[in-house]
C-alpha cells in the first residue's frame, strides 16, 4: 500500500485532526508489499506439485503422448514449434485487443447516450440484452455470411458481442450511482449536463466501468477463440484455436496443450492487466484499493 | 436587536436579500412538509431554523437553495437579478448533512469545483480555494483525499467549498450534527469567525437548541406536521461569543428561553 497522507504537522488546536483514519502501512519486499508474496508464492508452489505429479503419472503409467503428454514434452513442443504458434498467438491477441477496444468504446458511449435519455435507455436496452444472451456460436455463421467471409471482421465482431456488456451494464450502473447530494450541489452551481458528466459522473462509474473491464477482457479473448473454432479459417492469418483443432486433427496431442496453454497465460495476463488498471485509477480513493488499521 | 446586526445591515440596505412569502411545499406522497412559511432573511444576519426531525426545515432550507419548487408561494432574492422567466438568480453557498465531496478528487480540487463550474480559469480558481482552505484551517492538506480526513475536517472542506464563491448567502442543513462536542464547539467558533469576516447572511439548520443560541442573532423555531413557523426571535447577546459566552448565566438564560419556546411548538 502506498500512503498517500502528506507529511503535515498537525493543528493542535482541537480539531479531529488526530482522528484521520489510520491507512495500512506495510513492509515491502523487492518492491511489493509483504502481503501479496503469498498470494504469488502459493499458486506457484501448487502448479509446481502438479506439474511434477501429472509428470511422473505420466511416466509411470507410460501413457503414450497421443493420450496425455506430459508437462516437459509440452514444454518442448512449446519451444520447438514456437514460430508457429507464436505467428498465431499474435493474430488471436489482434482480435482480442481490437475487440476489447470496440467493447470498451461501445460500451462506454452507450452507456453515456443511455444515461442521458431514459427513452433512449427504456427502448434500446433489451436489444443489448438480446445480444448478451444470444450464444455467440449460434449467430457467429450468419455474421461470417454477412461480413463476406472477412475471418477477421467476423471474428472481431463475435468477441465484440461477447465482451461488450458487461461494460455496458457497469458502466450504465456507475453512471447512475452519482451521490445524490452531489448531484444536487451541481444543480445548484447551475451545472451544464456535460460538466455534471465529465466532473461527475463519469467519475463516479470508474469503479464500476472498471470492474465491467475486468470481466470483458477476459470475455474477448473467450469471443476471439470461440468465434475462430467457429469460422476455422486455415492458412497463414489462423489463431490458437485453429492450431488446436488442426492439432487435434493430426493427433499432434503435445501442440494442441501447447496452444491451450498459451490461450491460459494470456487470459490471465489480460486479467492482471485490467486488475492493475484498475489499481493505477482507484488506488488514490476508492474504499476497494484502501487497507485500513482498525 | 443589537448593535452588531444594526452594522451589518448597512451594507446591504432595508431590502431583505430573500424574501418568502406564503410558501408550502407538498410532497407527491401527500406529505406536507412545510405550510405557509412567510420569513424574510437580511443582509448580513445569521439565522437558526430550530426543530425536531421532520418540521420541514431542511426541505425549507433546500427551497431557498432552488432544489424544489415550492408547490405554493414564492421565495424571490429583491436584490438580484432576475432572468426572462422572472427567476432570481441566486447567490449562495449550501453545506449539507454530510461533507458530500467528491471522493476521487483531492481536498483543493474538491473546493476548487463550483469555480470550475463556473468557468473560473483553474489558475485563479485553484488559488482562491488554496485561500479558503487556510481560513477554515487545513492548509497543507491540499493535496489529501477525502478518505484521508476525519470527519470534522470533511466537514471543513465543505464549508471552504460553500465560501470559495463569496456568497451572499451560507445555507447549512445540520452540518454538524454527526460531530463530537469537543469537534462541534471548535466548528462552531470557527463558523462565527468566517461570518464575522466575510458578512454573509448564515441559515443554519439544527435540532440543538443550545447551538442555535450560541450562533445566532435570530432564531426561527418550527413544529412539525406540518411543518411551520412558530415563533421567530432574536437572541440578544454581542458577538464575538466565545468560551466565556457558552459557560455565561446570559447563554444558560437565553437557552432556557429557546427551549422553552421549542416546547410550545412541539406541544401546540
Amino acid at each position: 500500500m502506498t500512503v498517500t497522507s502528506p507529511a503535515t504537522v498537525l493543528p493542535h488546536d482541537g480539531t479531529d485532526a488526530v482522528a484521520r483514519p489510520i491507512i495500512a502501512v506495510e513492509n515491502r519486499i523487492l518492491g511489493l508489499p509483504a502481503s501479496a508474496w503469498p498470494k504469488i508464492l502459493a499458486p506457484i508452489a501448487i502448479g509446481i506439485l502438479a506439474l511434477g505429479f501429472w509428470e511422473w503419472a505420466v511416466w509411470y503409467h507410460r501413457i503414450p503422448h497421443f493420450v496425455l503428454p506430459g508437462p516437459v514434452l509440452i514444454g518442448q513442443t512449446l519451444v520447438a514449434d514456437w514460430w508457429t504458434l507464436s505467428g498465431s498467438l499474435w493474430i488471436t491477441l489482434r482480435i482480442t485487443f481490437a475487440a476489447l477496444m470496440a467493447a470498451v468504446i461501445v460500451g462506454v458511449a452507450l452507456a453515456i447516450v443511455f444515461t442521458q435519455s431514459k427513452w433512449l435507455e427504456l427502448s434500446l436496452f433489451p436489444y443489448a440484452v438480446v445480444l448478451q444472451v444470444t450464444p455467440v456460436v449460434a449467430i457467429a455463421p450468419l455474421i461470417i455470411i454477412w461480413t463476406d467471409n472477412n475471418v477477421a471482421l467476423s471474428l472481431l465482431i463475435c468477441a465484440w458481442i461477447v465482451a461488450f456488456f458487461p461494460i455496458l451494464s457497469n458502466t450504465i450502473m456507475g453512471l447512475n450511482s452519482a451521490d445524490h447530494n452531489l448531484r444536487n450541489l451541481f444543480e445548484l452551481y447551475g451545472a451544464t449536463r456535460w460538466q455534471t458528466l465529465r466532473y461527475l459522473r463519469l467519475p463516479a462509474s470508474l469503479p464500476y466501468f472498471l470492474s465491467g473491464l475486468k470481466i470483458s477482457a477476459g470475455l474477448s479473448l473467450i469471443g476471439a477463440v470461440v468465434a475462430e473454432f467457429v469460422a476455422g479459417a486455415g492458412g497463414a492469418g489462423s489463431g490458437l484455436a485453429y492450431r488446436i483443432l488442426e492439432s487435434g486433427y493430426q493427433l499432434r496431442i503435445p501442440r494442441m496443450f501447447a496452444a491451450l496453454i498459451m490461450i491460459s497465460v494470456t487470459g490471465i495476463l489480460l486479467f492482471l492487466a485490467a486488475t492493475w488498471v484498475s489499481h493505477l485509477f482507484l488506488r488514490k480513493w476508492h474504499e476497494s484499493a484502501v487497507k485500513r488499521e482498525n | 436587536m443589537n448593535i452588531a446586526v444594526a452594522e451589518k445591515q448597512v451594507t446591504s440596505g432595508t431590502r431583505p436579500l430573500v424574501t418568502i412569502r406564503g410558501v408550502s411545499k407538498l410532497f407527491s406522497n401527500g406529505t406536507l412538509a412545510v405550510r405557509d412559511v412567510h420569513l424574510d432573511l437580511r443582509g448580513g444576519e445569521f439565522v437558526s431554523l430550530l426543530g425536531p426531525s421532520g418540521c420541514g426545515k431542511s426541505t425549507l432550507l433546500r427551497m431557498i437553495a432552488g432544489l424544489g419548487e415550492p408547490t405554493e408561494g414564492v421565495i424571490d432574492w429583491p436584490t438580484m437579478t432576475h432572468d426572462a422567466q422572472g427567476r432570481p438568480e441566486r447567490d449562495l453557498g449550501f453545506v449539507f448533512q454530510d461533507p458530500t465531496l467528491m471522493p476521487w478528487a483531492t481536498t483543493l480540487a474538491n473546493v476548487m469545483l463550483p469555480l470550475t463550474l463556473k468557468r473560473v480559469p483553474p489558475h485563479e480558481a485553484e488559488e482562491r480555494a488554496a485561500v479558503k482552505l487556510g481560513l477554515v484551517g487545513l492548509k497543507g492538506f491540499e493535496k489529501s483525499y477525502p478518505r484521508e480526513l476525519s470527519g470534522g475536517m470533511k466537514m471543513r472542506v465543505s464549508i471552504a467549498r460553500a465560501l470559495v464563491t463569496q456568497p451572499k448567502v451560507l445555507l447549512m442543513d445540520e452540518p454538524f450534527a454527526a460531530l463530537d462536542e469537543i469537534t462541534r464547539h471548535k466548528l462552531n467558533d470557527d463558523l462565527l469567525r468566517l461570518w464575522a469576516e466575510a458578512g454573509f447572511t448564515a441559515v443554519f439548520v439544527t435540532h440543538s437548541v443550545f447551538e442555535s443560541v450560541y450562533l445566532s442573532q435570530r432564531i426561527v423555531v418550527m413544529a412539525a406536521r406540518p411543518g411551520r413557523v412558530m415563533a421567530d426571535f432574536a437572541v440578544d447577546a454581542p458577538y464575538p461569543r466565545d468560551d466565556l459566552f457558552r459557560t455565561s448565566a446570559e447563554y444558560a438564560h437565553l437557552c432556557r428561553v429557546a427551549s422553552q419556546k421549542l416546547k410550545e411548538a412541539i406541544e401546540s
